[in-house]
């Protein structure tokens, strides 16, 4: 990255080149009002996955990482991209999908994770790096990793299933205040 | 009915579409679950594996169609039987033999087969970080984060079933003798896993085989299940034949594209 700029890229993850170009800054801000559709708690910016802006003269590239291989958001993500910015007068647009690195939950800002558990979502810890090791075999009744409840803030909680409404969330229940919740997996 | 498509049986492309196949096949059956699974948990996470697995074959079915000018739609749904090259093990139905029960299969059968498959992947996907044709590696750095979470969650399923009720391991044994003669086939080194280690590309499937082994058989021990005698029996999925079933999970996956030529909606 060149240039640092006012609307420096606050996300975790690796460095976005964002030009210094006006075009390219303000779709950078712009950006930060796309909202994930299945998380719309969400910016594209807070989840990490805008991984460059650049203004190419005849379109303004945007690079975007999925972040689920079957996601199926990923088209209509690109759409709204390409919709957002068109309508602010800064296309035409031009986006690609960039596999590496692969995405990670690690890469989501700090405001992302805030506002994950003011919606309700308890946010993703780090990504555990022993998570290449070979299976860690789970009894049943062996306490699973803590992940406090959002609402309560209690670390009473128990995983209900691994899996949830979309492929990047657990389901959890609190045991103090009784409410269920949504976990986003660290991934 | 659109006519087939005529594929390239490079080595290169069969080790591509062997992968791919795997992940879009197994992906096909768990999708079977959809609306199915004894309880709900369950519904949603066979499913949302289908999912990832149906979004790794398309990653690695439109990399591989790229070369000969194929996308990944044509791939999948204008192929013929014998141009499919996932092992025998994924095209299984949900139940075998003497299962008897109403639904799309044996949980216990599922479960077992998605954690000796997510196994196998897992490890190939890790040896793919490292392949030599760089958009491969980077759909494997990806979806090697996805199988980790399939390998777990199967290998949870398998102690509780195993380790559980009688009747629960009674029926976790015998999905373990069923599947246990598909695996030979996984293993098998071939002209096609040896152009792969050659070139860089990937690993032979043989080389995984100690690693996997080490890893089912704790699993397979803490659950207190015992894998039948190796017997003589191979399948030959890999190679392009199949058993019976293939023929009709294609049929069912392929119907409306050979029906409605480039249908979309």
């Amino acid at each position: 990255m060149t240039q640092a700029g006012a609307s420096a890229p606050a996300t975790a993850g690796p460095p976005v080149p964002v030009d210094a170009s006006v075009r390219a800054q303000r779709a950078w801000a712009l950006l930060d009002e796309v909202l994930d559709p299945e998380v719309p708690a969400l910016s594209l910016r807070d989840l990490g996955i805008v991984r460059g802006v650049a203004d190419e003269g005849d379109a303004l590239a945007v690079v975007l990482t999925p972040t689920y291989s079957g996601c199926p958001a990923t088209e209509a993500i690109a759409r709204s991209v390409v919709e957002a910015l068109e309508a602010a007068g800064l296309g035409p647009v031009r986006v690609t999908l960039q596999r590496a690195p692969a995405w990670s939950t690690d890469w989501i800002s700090d405001a992302g994770r805030r506002k994950l558990r003011d919606y309700g979502i308890a946010p993703p810890g780090p990504v555990d790096p022993a998570a290449g090791a070979p299976v860690r075999l789970v009894r049943r009744a062996a306490p699973a990793a803590t992940v406090a409840c959002p609402r309560c803030g209690s670390a009473q909680t128990e995983r209900l299933s691994a899996f949830g409404s979309t492929a990047c969330k657990a389901l959890y229940r609190c045991l103090a205040c009784r409410e269920p919740f949504e976990h986003f997996k660290p991934i | 009915m659109t006519a087939s498509i005529q594929i390239d049986r490079s080595p290169a492309q069969q080790y591509l579409l062997r992968l791919g196949d795997t992940c879009l096949i197994l992906g096909q059956r768990l999708g079977e679950w959809c609306g199915h699974a004894p309880i709900i948990e369950e519904d949603i996470a066979l499913t949302n594996m289908a999912l990832d697995l149906v979004g790794q074959a398309r990653a690695v079915l439109t990399h591989a169609g790229r070369a000969q000018g194929y996308d990944e739609d044509q791939l999948a749904f204008l192929r013929d039987e014998r141009d499919f090259f996932n092992p025998t093990l994924v095209e299984l139905p949900n139940a075998l033999g003497g299962h008897a029960r109403p639904g799309p299969g044996d949980f216990a059968l599922t479960v077992l087969r998605n954690f000796l498959v997510a196994t196998l992947l897992k490890g190939l996907w890790t040896r793919l970080c490292e392949s030599s044709d760089a958009e491969l590696a980077a759909i494997a750095a990806k979806a090697l984060k996805e199988a980790r979470y399939h390998q777990q969650h199967a290998a949870d399923w398998v102690l509780r079933l195993g380790d559980g009720t009688d009747e629960s391991h009674r029926r976790m044994q015998a999905a373990l003798d069923q599947l246990w003669r598909y695996v030979p086939e996984l293993f098998e080194a071939d002209a096609v896993d040896e152009a792969a280690a050659a070139g860089g590309l990937g690993p032979r499937w043989a080389d995984l085989q100690a690693d996997w082994r080490a890893q089912v058989d704790e699993v397979l021990a803490e659950a207190g299940l015992t894998p039948p005698a190796d017997s003589s029996f191979r399948s030959t999925g890999r190679r392009g034949v199949h058993t019976e079933h293939m023929g009709y999970i294609l049929a069912e996956m392929q119907q409306l594209q050979r029906a409605y030529p480039g249908g979309a909606w």
